[in-house]
């Protein structure tokens, strides 16, 4: 069996079958983690127990015992989740050492369902960047060109998963965290509707805006895994009671007579040529399909990067007040030397264990609610977003689904852009409207772009009603099996 | 010291006292959590992740918390908002696990209600500008050197009652927290412990010429757990603060504590720069929702309140104000009054025994009613023996002791001393003939008009019987005799 390109319910299938073990799936992909990942760096922790987890599920089944549909797929998740007896640190210095007694409900639903936690997926620092390289352990690279970033957050997940050093993965997107780089790294990636999984265990950015999702290598996969992870939970009161179908089961690529939405604000102004030809060929390839394309306007859209950073930073600011160095992760060794007061203690703690990046957002959130100002930036901010979700629901009206680009351009060079983080920011132009919205999105690998020697993928973004994943899901199915987006799917990237 | 409110208007300043109250609702759980509230455990153990706030943890409401508040809402005559919301307080501190208070701020559940009570017989209202739900923090205690924190109190439920700034004394103020106290503990949604910190009255207090609509500065007085500290404390922040404007100074915004030694209040911090809490809705939770079938299913399940008891006492028992306020003010002690009045069916008798006996019992050995061996059967029992004359009070004083010590009922206690009163008047008629008998002088003085002789023979009589007799009877036979016809 090629585990390499086997969906993950052919591999279940096989080990419930008893037509390969479990501890061999699980081996494979450790050395795979172990042969490759010093090119990525998308792990930051290995864990040392799945050999043995995959044992006693083996022995499960031998004995005839109800093993889950995901038994002996093989996980990487974002360190962003908290899992069980392994560091969970957000990527952060912040959290350093940080092990916690708890699992994520993402996760322990995932071992529920039977599936193996290989390790821990890098990401930017508290999710907080969209190339991966303010991470404490260092940028992730892209398995298609190593001097190109992974793209971000989600950056290790996406990475890990193009090069095929896990079966599946779990990645958390705030303003698009999944999506752009699922699309970097030509994987496919589900962010769900704002209330389908639970956010209980997932150490919080924007807590309002979080959602974890599958970043796999198929849509079929991504449909199986999200059916595990999705639904309510008595820890997390925003999840919702909505029914999780079995999206895995109900997949149909018939998109005949479908309205597919293309917002006119976002296709006026594609900046980059690739994308603005993928795009098009995305459009031709629908129409082909048999579904109708239909313009809608969402004007509101064009404040959605500045809605973002204001709703986001303010929540974070607030979310992150917890790491003050009292009771876990980093702590200044200056408590020891010398008699710190109390607010100097907080203020090397903290000084000391956020990076760049994250001060910059904190102190942008800080300010942003300040009594005198969250008026005009923080509540203004969520007035423009009930507006904005209501003009998202009017386009709905006229169409079935919105189509779009995910990114501005490909991949980009590490270190291209982490000068200009105002530059940064307007690259989530595509992504954040679905966060602020709470709508399910995805994104698809569709076509490539040559840069040099340097394939490309570039992958083609999808907005779905509220709760509507296997619209979604049945949508990228139909596109996943087309021209240029089957061809891309035999492409192997460069490090695999 | 001057204290009452026309005292302070005559040296020309009038008082201004609102009061937050933080009631600690009784839920087995926290508010969003299921971490016990247990009083009195370990250090530390109550409590989980998510009480401590560990990364990625999550709080979800705990939905008897929204009862009990709805319950005080409604008993405060407060409007209950449809909708409400969880706000996040910021604030570092290290005893705040996540480093804000989720508490409620733009939107409270209750608003708008007020109280009824009286102060020196005179009836006072005191309006209740909010009453919002929010979590405790955890407890900080210092040393030199460093500092322990316990959180076993992080999470737990509080509703913070705020009153409108419409107290003028200190005894209105004590009265006020005292009613808001035996309001709660009727409802049982508090036991009401100021010592434990279950009950917590922060006084704000401010002082302001006669007349003078702009407030003066105000201070807010903390950490004040009895009813006697808050008004010792109002009392000397009020004298204090006459004082500083009668000499020009300025009165400094600040939080004080009350030192009971040295009957003092003095600074804990000073508010100079009003801390800038950046609340904002928290995401985490969803808006508190309350229908009015809800409101309308709790508002069944609130019993009669002190101030209606008491005016049902006054009018259908025939008991004093002052008295029906005093049984009233614990709900446990007007329960074992209605009991005892409604067993023995004397009402104005189990009245004086409980403010009488039973509280001076309790008060000398600091015990609570529901501490006590005697019970509303006992005691109806002991009120019987004495309206049908077979005790003395007298005895029954000592028998009440016996029974309070013992828990023994009152005929075994009177069986076994012997003790019976003596009514049969051929019996009594003979031991007075023999005490006149004997003191023929005493007879001839109280023949020639000295009337006072007669209480030497009631007390003689009385003697002979060990108290049994019935007092009465002998003053009635007494006069019999004395006045010639018998004798």
């Amino acid at each position: 069996m090629d585990l390499l390109q086997a969906d993950l319910s052919a591999v279940t299938e096989a080990i419930q079958n008893k037509k390969i073990s479990a501890v061999e799936t699980t081996q494979f992909f450790l050395d795979r983690v172990q042969k490759l990942d010093q090119h990525l760096n998308a792990f930051t922790y290995v864990s040392n127990t799945a050999v043995k987890e995959a044992e006693l599920l083996d022995q499960k089944i031998a004995h005839g015992e109800n093993v889950g549909p995901l038994a002996g797929v093989v996980f990487g998740i974002k360190d962003l989740l908290c899992t069980k007896g392994m560091p969970s640190t957000a990527a952060s210095k912040m959290l350093s050492g940080f092990v916690p007694p708890y699992d994520a409900t993402v996760v322990s639903r995932l071992k529920k369902a039977g599936a193996i936690i290989l390790g821990k997926l890098n990401q930017d620092e508290f999710a907080m960047g969209s190339s991966n390289e303010t991470s404490v352990y260092g940028a992730c690279h892209n398995p298609w060109d190593k001097s190109r970033v992974p793209g971000g957050s989600s950056g290790g997940s996406a990475a890990a998963q193009a090069a095929r050093l896990t079966m599946a993965t779990i990645g958390t997107d705030t303003g698009g965290s999944i999506r752009q780089p699922a699309s970097f790294c030509g994987v496919v990636g589900v962010k769900p509707t704002y209330g389908r999984v639970s956010r209980y265990g997932i150490i919080a950015y924007a807590s309002s805006l979080d959602q974890a999702g599958p970043i796999v290598s198929s849509v079929k996969d991504a449909a199986l895994t999200l059916e595990t992870i999705c639904g309510q939970d008595s820890y997390d009161g925003t999840t919702s009671d909505h029914l999780v179908e079995k999206f895995s089961q109900n997949l149909n690529g018939n998109i005949k007579g479908k309205k597919i939405g293309v917002i006119k604000e976002f296709v006026q102004h594609i900046p980059d040529a690739h994308i603005a030809q993928s795009f098009q060929l995305a459009l031709d390839t629908v129409k082909q399909l048999g579904a109708e394309i239909v313009e809608v306007s969402i004007p509101l859209t064009q404040y959605a990067v500045p809605m973002y950073y204001l709703i986001s930073a303010s929540e974070a600011s607030s979310n992150f007040a917890r790491y003050d160095g009292v009771k876990y992760g980093y702590r200044t060794p200056h408590d020891k030397t010398s008699n710190l007061s109390l607010d100097d203690f907080y203020s090397l703690s903290r000084g000391e264990g956020f990076g760049a990046e994250v001060k910059r957002r904190i102190m942008l959130g800080t300010y942003a609610l300040s009594a005198g100002y969250s008026d005009a930036f923080y509540l203004k901010a969520c007035k423009v977003r009930r507006l904005l979700r209501q003009q998202f629901l009017d386009a709905f009206e006229k169409c079935d689904l919105i189509m779009g680009p995910v990114t501005t351009a490909p991949a980009f060079k590490l270190g291209e852009k982490s000068v200009d983080p105002l530059k940064n920011y307007l690259n989530d132009i595509f992504t954040t409207s679905t966060n602020l919205c709470g709508l399910p999105g995805m994104s698809v690998p569709f076509s490539t772009a040559r840069e040099g020697n340097s394939i490309l993928p570039i992958g083609v973004q999808l907005t779905a009603p509220h709760f509507q994943e296997q619209s979604l899901l049945n949508f990228a199915y139909a596109i996943e099996n087309t021209t240029p987006a089957a061809d891309f799917r035999k492409l192997k990237p460069h490090v695999y | 010291m001057s204290t009452n409110s026309i005292d302070t208007i005559m040296s020309g300043y009038e008082v201004v006292i609102g009061i937050e109250v933080h009631v600690q609702l009784n839920t087995k759980s926290k508010i969003f959590c299921s971490d016990s509230t247990s009083f009195g455990a370990g250090d530390n153990e109550n409590i989980s992740p998510i009480s401590l706030g560990m990364p990625g943890t999550l709080p979800t409401l705990n939905k008897g918390v929204l009862d009990l508040a709805i319950k005080t809402g409604l008993a405060l005559n407060c409007h209950i908002r449809a909708k409400s919301f969880f706000a996040r307080k910021n604030y570092f501190y290290p005893d705040l696990p996540k480093g804000y208070q989720i508490s409620q701020y733009e939107v409270p559940i209750c608003e708008n209600g007020f109280v009824e009570f009286s102060v020196e017989g005179q009836p006072r209202k005191v309006s209740i500008t909010r009453a919002h739900l929010e979590e405790d923090a955890g407890k900080s205690t210092h040393f030199p050197e460093h500092t322990l924190l316990n959180y076993n109190r992080a999470g737990i439920p509080l509703l913070e009652i705020v009153s409108g700034p419409d107290m003028k004394s200190a005894k209105e103020a004590a009265e006020y927290c005292k009613t808001i106290r035996s309001i709660v503990q009727y409802l049982d949604v508090c036991d009401g412990n100021l010592e434990e910190g279950s009950l917590r009255c922060d006084c704000n207090i401010s002082v302001k010429k006669v007349g003078e609509k702009k407030l003066g500065t105000k201070v807010e007085l903390k950490n004040l757990n009895s009813f006697r500290f808050i008004e010792k404390a109002l009392e000397f922040e009020i004298e204090r603060q006459i004082d500083l404007c009668l000499s020009d100074k300025k009165i400094v915004q600040e939080t004080r504590l009350y030192d009971p030694d040295k009957n003092r209040t003095y600074t804990m911090r000073l508010k100079e720069d009003a801390q800038d809490y950046r609340y904002f809705i928290d995401p985490d939770l969803l808006p508190i929702i309350v229908t009015d079938d809800k409101i309308k299913q709790i508002q069944k399940a609130i019993p009669e309140l002190p101030i209606k008891k008491a005016a049902r006492f006054v009018k259908e028992l025939g008991l004093s104000t002052d008295e029906a306020e005093i049984l009233t003010s614990d709900k446990a002690l007007a329960d074992f009054f209605e009991m005892t009045s409604k067993e023995s069916g004397y009402s104005k008798q189990a009245s004086n025994w409980i403010l009488g006996e039973v509280l001076r019992y309790t008060n000398e050995h600091h015990q609570t009613i529901q501490q006590i061996k005697v019970t509303p059967k006992s005691l109806s029992d002991l009120i019987k023996l004495i309206e049908q004359k077979i005790i003395s009070t007298k005895i029954a004083k000592s028998v009440f002791n016996e029974m309070m010590d013992s828990g023994n009922s009152a005929a075994s206690i009177i069986d076994r001393h012997g003790y019976k009163q003596v009514t049969d008047v051929d019996e009594l008629e003979k031991l007075i003939q023999k005490v006149l008998d004997s003191n023929s002088s005493q007879v001839d003085e109280y023949r020639q008009g000295k009337e006072k002789v007669f209480g030497f023979f009631v007390g003689a009589v009385m003697k002979l019987t060990k108290g049994q007799a019935d007092p009465d009877v002998v003053n009635q036979l007494l006069k019999e005799k004395l006045s010639g016809r018998k004798i």
